[in-house]
C-alpha cells in the first residue's frame, strides 16, 4: 500500500512539480491551495506525510501546524515545511510548533524525496 | 566733649597736686606752732604771700599749658586721625592720615597708611579676577549658543523633573513643523523654557531610560547613553539619544583621596597638599571614582526626526524582502520543474510543455521583480532602528518591575542566563513581555508568572512561561496584531511590529512535562564584551566633560516647579502674559475675540521668542468702528481657525504659569463665556496689571497702559496687536515686581490680595 502525501501550497506552479514529482514516486497525493483546506483535507485523506507552506491566504503554515499537533487523530502524521521563509529565527519556529522537517525554497528534488522517504521509513 | 571734661578734670588734679602738699604743710606747722611764734610767722609770712601766690599761679599756668598740649597731641590727634580712618573706609578710598603729631602718633598714621594702600590693591586685584571670570562665563556660553544653534540635531536639556532648561533652534522647529493645526499655536509653544519635556514626549520612555542610565552608570559603562524611539500625536518618529549631565561631586573625590592615605602620614598642609596626595590616590581611584556617588542632576537629548528615513528604511526591507523570500519561491518552481523534467524523459508532449511555460513564467516575473526592486532601492538610505546591545538578565528585570507596579502580578524568574547580550529596543520589548503577561491575567486569570533566559546559537530566547491553563494557539495570533495596551497605556506598535522590528519571532508552546505553556519570544544574540574598568575612571573625571559645558543651569531645579503656590515669591513664578482684540467691549453681549497673543516670562525674563499670536475668526461679522482700532479686517481673520481650535492651544500655551493681562478681567470674561461650550478652563491665578499699578501709584490719574508705560519708562511700539500689546504689558509687569517688593508685597498671594483692595476691581464685564 503506497504511502499518502498532501501538497498544501498556493502556488499552482510549485505545486505542478511536487505533484508530478510524488505521483512518480508512487504516492497518492492530493492538493490543498490554503490554510482552511488543508485542515478539512488532513481529516478527510488522512496524508501518512504534508508538504506544507507557510504564506497562503486564510490560514498561515505555522497556524495549520500547530493546528494539526493539537489533535491526537493526526499525531502520526508527518509534517515538512517547504517555504521561501528561510530566517533562522523562522526555522526555529517550524521546528518549534511540531514540523519534522524544515525545507526552504528553492531546494533540491532529489533531497526532498530522500527527506521524506527517510520520514516515512 | 567727653575729652573737654577729662582735660578740665586733669587741670583740677593738676592745681590740687601743685598747691595741695605746701598748703597741708603750712596747715601744719600752724597748727603745731606756739602763740608767739605764730605771731612771728603770720609777721613774716603776710607780707611776703603775694609773691608766693603769684608764683604758685604762674607755676600752675605753666603745667595747663603743658597738659593742654599734650592733650592735643595725643588725645586730639588720634580722635581726628580715628575720623580720618572712618573716612578712608567708606567715603573716599584714597584718603590718606596725614603725618603730623608727635612721632608716636606719626608712626600709627603711617602704618595705618600702609594697611589702606594693601586694601586698595586687594580690592583692585579681586575686581580684576571677578571681571576676568565674568567674561570668560560670558565667552563660553556664548560659544554653546553658537555650537547650538549650528546643530542639525535638536538639543534639550531638562533637569530631573522634566523642566525643560535649554533648547536650540533646531529643537524648537523639529517640534513646530509636528504640531498639529496651525504652526503658530502650539507645538513650537510647547518647547519652552521651565516648561514640561513630558507634554512632548512620553513620560514613560524618559523615565525608562534614565532608569537604564543610572543602571549603567552604577556598573562604570564608559558610555552611560540610552537611544529609544518614540511616535508622536500625528505619527512622526523621533530618534532620541539621552546622555546623562553628571555631577561628580568634587568633596567626594577628595575624601577618598584622603581615606587611601597611609594612616602614619599627616594630613597634608598648605597649597601643596593637593599634588602630595594625588600620588597615593590614583591607586585607588578605579574603584573609589566608581564608589562615589555620581549624581545625575538632568539630562541632555538629542532629537531626530526619522519619519522620512523610516519609510525609506521600510522600503528597502521590503525591496529586500521580495528580492529575498520572493526569489527563493521563484527560484524554487523553476528548479522543482527542472528537475523533474530532467528527470523524467518519457514525460508527455503537452505536459512537458506545461512544465516549460512555468520555467518560462516564474523566470520573467524573477527578471521583473529584479528590476522593479533595484530601480526602488537606489535611492532608499541607510537607516536603523537603533537597536541597543543589553545586557539580557537586565531587561528582564526591568520588565519583572513593570509587570509588578502595573499589573501587581507575581512574578518569577527561572534559569536565566547571566551572560547574555541581545541587541533590542529595550522600552519596546518590555512593553511586549508586560503586555502579554497582562493579557494572560485579563483573558486566562493567570496568577502568576515566570520569565526564562536562554540561547542557541545566534538566538536569545526570552520565554513568559505559566503553569495550568492552556489557551489556543489562535489567540497569540489575534494578539499579536492588535496595538499593545497596558491598563491606560497604548502604545502605536503591535506585538507584531516590535517582533519585526528586531528581526525575531514569537510563538506559543506547551511543555505537557511541565503541566506549562509559554510564549517564546526569538531575538538576535548581540556580542557584547563588557567594558574594561580602566577605560572608565577617565570618562567619570568631570575634567573630562568639554569647557563649555560649565554652566549653572541645573541650580533652576524646580524653579519652574509643577503647581502653582501662592505663598511663592513673584520673582520665581513663570507668567503668560496675554491681551486679546475683540469685535468690541461688551463680552456678554455678543462680541467675540479675533486675536489672541501672548508672551512667556520665566525666571523675571520676558521670552520674546516664547509666544502665542493667533488670529481668530469670529463667526460674526466685524465692527466698522473697531477696525481702525485694531487693524484687523474681514479678509485677515476670514479663513483663520475659529476659537474652537486657537482656546483649547492657547490653554495648553498657559499650563502651569500665573495669567498676565492688562484690566484682565475683561479677557476673562470672554474666556469664561466660552468654558462651558468649549470645555476649557482657565483655573490659574490671574494678575492685572491695571489693578498693580492702581497698588502702586493710587494717586495718579491714569492707569491706562500707555500712561504705565511712559511712567515705568518703557518704550511702546507696535501697540494695538494682541501680541504686541502683550510684550507691553510683560515688561511693564517686570518693572513693577521690584516696586510692589518696595511696599513689602513679594508673593502671588500678597499681589492677589493687594489687587482685590483696589478700586478698580470693582469694575465688572
Amino acid at each position: 500500500m503506497s504511502h499518502r502525501i498532501l501538497i498544501v501550497d498556493d502556488e499552482p506552479n510549485i505545486v505542478i512539480s511536487l505533484e508530478y514529482l510524488m505521483k512518480k514516486e508512487g504516492f497518492q497525493v492530493a492538493v490543498a491551495t490554503d490554510g482552511e483546506a488543508a485542515l478539512q483535507q488532513a481529516s478527510a485523506f488522512a496524508p501518512d506525510l504534508i508538504l506544507l507552506d507557510i504564506m497562503m491566504p486564510k490560514k498561515s503554515g505555522f497556524e495549520v501546524c500547530q493546528a494539526l499537533r493539537a489533535d491526537p487523530a493526526l499525531t502520526a502524521v508527518k509534517i515538512i515545511m517547504l517555504t521561501a521563509k528561510g530566517r533562522e529565527t523562522e526555522v526555529a519556529k517550524g521546528l518549534a510548533l511540531g514540523a519534522d522537517a524544515y525545507i526552504t525554497k528553492p531546494f533540491s528534488t532529489k533531497d526532498l524525496v530522500a527527506q521524506i522517504k527517510s520520514l516515512l521509513g | 566733649m567727653k575729652a573737654k571734661y577729662r582735660f578740665i578734670l586733669a587741670a583740677c588734679v593738676l592745681g590740687l597736686l601743685m598747691t595741695g602738699p605746701f598748703a597741708l604743710t603750712a596747715a601744719l606747722l600752724f597748727a603745731d606752732a606756739k602763740d608767739a611764734e605764730r605771731e612771728a610767722f603770720a609777721q613774716f609770712l603776710l607780707p611776703r604771700l603775694p609773691l608766693g601766690g603769684l608764683m604758685t599761679l604762674l607755676g600752675f599756668i605753666g603745667g595747663l599749658i603743658l597738659l593742654r598740649s599734650l592733650f592735643q597731641q595725643y588725645v586730639h590727634g588720634l580722635l581726628r586721625m580715628a575720623e580720618t580712618l572712618r573716612l578712608m573706609l567708606g567715603a573716599n578710598h584714597n584718603f590718606r592720615v596725614a603725618l603730623e603729631g608727635p612721632p608716636e602718633v606719626r608712626e600709627l598714621a603711617r602704618a595705618a597708611n600702609h594697611l589702606a594702600q594693601q586694601r586698595d590693591e586687594l580690592l583692585t586685584d579681586v575686581g580684576e579676577q571677578i571681571r576676568n571670570a565674568k567674561a570668560t562665563v560670558e565667552e563660553e556660553k556664548n560659544r554653546l549658543a553658537a555650537l547650538m544653534s549650528e546643530l542639525a540635531m535638536g538639543v534639550i536639556v531638562c533637569n530631573l523633573d522634566g523642566r525643560i532648561l535649554l533648547y536650540n533652534s533646531r529643537a524648537r522647529l523639529q517640534f513646530k513643523t509636528l504640531a498639529q493645526g496651525p504652526t503658530s499655536m502650539s507645538g513650537g509653544a510647547l518647547i519652552g523654557l521651565g516648561r514640561s519635556i513630558f507634554s512632548i514626549l512620553e513620560r514613560g520612555q524618559i523615565t525608562h531610560s534614565l532608569e537604564n542610565i543610572q543602571q549603567r552608570l552604577r556598573k562604570g559603562s564608559a558610555e552611560p547613553t540610552a537611544n529609544f524611539i518614540t511616535s508622536t500625536r500625528n505619527g512622526q518618529l523621533l530618534r532620541c539619544q539621552m546622555a546623562p549631565v553628571l555631577r561628580t561631586g568634587a568633596d567626594s573625590t577628595t575624601t577618598a583621596s584622603v581615606d587611601s592615605l597611609p594612616p602614619n602620614l599627616p594630613p597634608a598642609e598648605g597649597g601643596d597638599s593637593t599634588s602630595s596626595q594625588a600620588a597615593p590616590a590614583q591607586g585607588g581611584s578605579a574603584t573609589t571614582m566608581l564608589g562615589a556617588e555620581l549624581h545625575v542632576t538632568g539630562y541632555v537629548l538629542t532629537i531626530e526626526n526619522i519619519t522620512r528615513n523610516f519609510e525609506r528604511e521600510a522600503e528597502r526591507d521590503q525591496a529586500l524582502q521580495s528580492l529575498t523570500d520572493g526569489n527563493r519561491a521563484a527560484l524554487g518552481n523553476i528548479r522543482a520543474a527542472v528537475e523533474t523534467l530532467l528527470d523524467s524523459p518519457e514525460m508527455e508532449s503537452d505536459i512537458r510543455a506545461r512544465f516549460t511555460r512555468v520555467i518560462a513564467d516564474e523566470a520573467s516575473a524573477m527578471s521583473g521583480r529584479l528590476e522593479a526592486t533595484m530601480s526602488r532601492f537606489a535611492d532608499s538610505l541607510k537607516t536603523r532602528w537603533p537597536l541597543e546591545d543589553v545586557l539580557g538578565i537586565d531587561i528582564l528585570a526591568a520588565a519583572a518591575r513593570r509587570i509588578d507596579e502595573r499589573l501587581q502580578l507575581p512574578i518569577k524568574h527561572e534559569d536565566q542566563d547571566a551572560e547574555l547580550w541581545m541587541r533590542v529596543d529595550s522600552f519596546a520589548l518590555i512593553q511586549a513581555i508586560t503586555f502579554l503577561a497582562s493579557r494572560l491575567q485579563d483573558h486566562y486569570a493567570i496568577r502568576e508568572v515566570r520569565l526564562r533566559l536562554s540561547a542557541e546559537g545566534r538566538m536569545v530566547f526570552v520565554d513568559l512561561i505559566w503553569s495550568g491553563t492552556t489557551i489556543s494557539s489562535e489567540t497569540l495570533y489575534t494578539w499579536e496584531l492588535e496595538p499593545m495596551t497596558v491598563g491606560a497605556e497604548t502604545s502605536p506598535l503591535t506585538l507584531r511590529d516590535v517582533i519585526d522590528r528586531h528581526g525575531g519571532e514569537i510563538w506559543y508552546q506547551r511543555d505537557k512535562a511541565a503541566h506549562s505553556a509559554f510564549f517564546r519570544i526569538v531575538l538576535p544574540a548581540a556580542v557584547t564584551p563588557e567594558v574594561p574598568a580602566t577605560d572608565q575612571a577617565q570618562h567619570l573625571h568631570s575634567d573630562s566633560r568639554p569647557e563649555y559645558y560649565d554652566f549653572d543651569l541645573f541650580a533652576a531645579r524646580d524653579a519652574a516647579g509643577s503647581g502653582i503656590d501662592p505663598e511663592r515669591r513673584l520673582t520665581d513664578l513663570a507668567y503668560s502674559v496675554f491681551d486679546t482684540e475683540t469685535t468690541g467691549l461688551q463680552p456678554s453681549e455678543g462680541d467675540e475675540i479675533i486675536q489672541l497673543g501672548a508672551v512667556r516670562i520665566v525666571n523675571n525674563r520676558l521670552l520674546r521668542q516664547e509666544i502665542f499670536d493667533q488670529l481668530v475668526d469670529p463667526v460674526i461679522p466685524l465692527k466698522p468702528e473697531g477696525i481702525p482700532i485694531h487693524g484687523i479686517t474681514e479678509a485677515m481673520v476670514n479663513g483663520q481657525p475659529k476659537l474652537d481650535v486657537v482656546l483649547p492651544a492657547f490653554h495648553e500655551f498657559c499650563a502651569e504659569t500665573v495669567l498676565v493681562a492688562h484690566n484682565a478681567a475683561f479677557d476673562m470674561r470672554f474666556f469664561q463665556l466660552k468654558e462651558d461650550s468649549l470645555g476649557v478652563r482657565f483655573t490659574q491665578p490671574v494678575l492685572d496689571t491695571l489693578l498693580l499699578s492702581a497698588v502702586i501709584h493710587p494717586n495718579q490719574e491714569s492707569h491706562r497702559l500707555e500712561s504705565i508705560a511712559e511712567r515705568l519708562g518703557i518704550n511702546v511700539i507696535g501697540r494695538h496687536t494682541a501680541l504686541g500689546d502683550a510684550y507691553v504689558t510683560g515688561e511693564v509687569f517686570l518693572k513693577m515686581i521690584p516696586l510692589l517688593a518696595d511696599m513689602g508685597i513679594v508673593t502671588l498671594r500678597q499681589a492677589l490680595d493687594a489687587s482685590q483692595r483696589t478700586y478698580f476691581a470693582r469694575v465688572k464685564y
